[in-house]
């Protein structure tokens, strides 16, 4: 693995292994405090996205590592014209590894074709975001124990969100996995994800647009969030926010056990009467999402 | 109707009717200085009607490209007046520079010197996506 663009170029193995060296880390934190002495990481953000900059900040501290970049392109070279390809090459001058995140699809593909050193996708436009779902998959292990034999109910957004697709396909991997898409007809899964991953893979799953309907059956609920820049016109936008609003009422014959999960931030999907549930899992969720930056540097920087 | 019949070079045959003009543009026929002979709405028995492109002379004709707008196509290499092979065409893996990607969110659509390449990803469904932005190639028209 000399970059990582995409979730799909991840084999179940590699995920596996980075998982493996996430725990590792949660439990034996000392051991890894030295791990990047001397190394730099350069977050090039060409559109502003602060928790995940931080995520990633934090994630190279911890490693004794430093930290170079910008928050976003108007201050920055982008503003003068500069291309991705160019900016990638000076910047690998001064860094070790860059984590970059570019509103324009595919960004980060260019910029790991001319790139001495490893590029890390940390989200482009509505397409990848991969280390938010291997912060999902280390939240669902770490808090189910298994990544295989879940029920797992995706509720909101299913058409925009690009999070929900790649922890499709991440999942979709995985042994006896049963999916329950929560949304209204206006914001289901897209046709192509049914078929080219669901239906090619052979993974059961049910549409619904009751968000109790299957609660009782659910090991895992991932909400998501109405996001206004995916769509054209305000009144959809207004009419479809506050669809699905999870709060502690919706919750009574849902598991003891159930994870919920939310890629953050929050608008009102969760009630915050939900917050203090032990079942609520998405602040969790932000922190392992640092411990698996850390595993992913560690493994494209070949640290030992 | 007659035309003639071309001595040396090919005759690309089953093209989709309508499509001929499309095929000698992309294929730069028009800077050919042989004879080409476009023939459209001709019969066939296959699909009611086709268009037939002959060129009396033998070209490098890109293939891959062909196949990618139209792999029901065949290409017959003529010989001293005689069709010597029969060629048919597959979808190719990989095309570049032939389609270009709409999607205004793709990075191709502010970087200018970007090649537009499309992959084969559903070669059933006869799926190409953008090698950036994964979206699908609805229309190859
Ligand atoms: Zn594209």
């Amino acid at each position: 693995m000399k970059h990582l663009i995409d979730i799909k170029d991840l084999s179940v193995e590699e995920i596996d292994d980075l998982i493996e060296v996430a725990k590792d880390i949660i439990n034996h934190k000392e051991k890894y405090s030295h791990k990047c002495d001397g190394k730099k990481l350069a977050t090039l953000f060409f559109e502003p996205s602060t928790r995940t900059r931080l995520s990633f900040e934090a994630a190279m501290m911890e490693l004794g590592g430093n930290v170079i970049g910008f928050s976003e392109a108007s201050s920055s070279s982008v503003a003068k014209g500069e291309t991705v390809s160019d900016t990638i090459r000076v910047v690998g001058c001064y860094s070790d590894i860059i984590a970059m995140r570019h509103p324009k699809e595919g960004a980060p593909y260019v910029a790991s074709i001319k790139s001495e050193v490893p590029i890390i996708n940390a989200g482009d436009g509505g397409h990848n975001h991969p280390t938010q779902t291997l912060t999902d998959l280390l939240t669902i292990k770490c808090e189910k124990g298994r990544l295989d034999n879940l029920n797992i109910g995706l509720c909101g957004d299913l058409k925009f969100g690009r999070t929900v697709h790649s922890l499709i396909t991440a999942m979709s991997r995985y042994k006896n996995i049963k999916f329950f898409l929560i949304s209204p007809d206006e914001l289901s899964l897209p046709e192509y994800i049914k078929r080219d991953v669901l239906e090619k893979n052979n993974i059961e799953y049910v549409e619904t647009k009751n968000i109790e309907q299957y609660m009782k059956d659910l090991d895992i609920l991932y909400m998501t969030r109405v996001q206004k820049e995916r769509f054209f016109n305000e009144e959809d936008y207004v009419r479809l926010k506050d669809y699905y609003i999870l709060n502690k009422l919706k919750l009574k014959k849902a598991k003891k056990d159930l994870c919920i999960m939310h890629p953050l931030p929050r608008v009102n999907e969760i009630s915050t009467d939900v917050d203090d549930d032990p079942r609520a899992c998405y602040f969790k969720q932000a922190r392992y999402g640092k411990y698996i930056r850390m595993a992913l540097i560690l493994k494209l920087l070949e640290v030992k | 109707m007659n035309i003639d019949s071309i001595k040396n070079g090919y005759v690309i045959d089953h093209i989709k009717a309508g499509n001929a003009m499309k095929i000698y543009q992309i294929l730069n026929l028009n800077r050919l200085d042989c004879q080409v002979a476009i023939i459209t709405n001709a019969k066939s028995k296959k699909t009611g009607t086709k268009d037939i492109i002959k060129i009396d002379k033998n070209i490098d004709i890109d293939l891959e490209t062909l196949g990618f707008i139209d792999h029901n196509i065949t290409v017959n290499i003529v010989k001293d007046d005689k069709i010597v092979e029969k060629r048919k065409l597959d979808l190719p893996e990989t095309v570049v520079n032939v389609a270009r990607c709409n999607n205004p969110r793709c990075i191709t659509s502010i970087e200018k010197y970007l090649d537009h390449i499309f992959v084969l990803t559903d070669k059933e469904n006869e799926i190409y996506r953008c090698k950036y932005c994964e979206m699908s190639l609805k229309n190859k028209d």
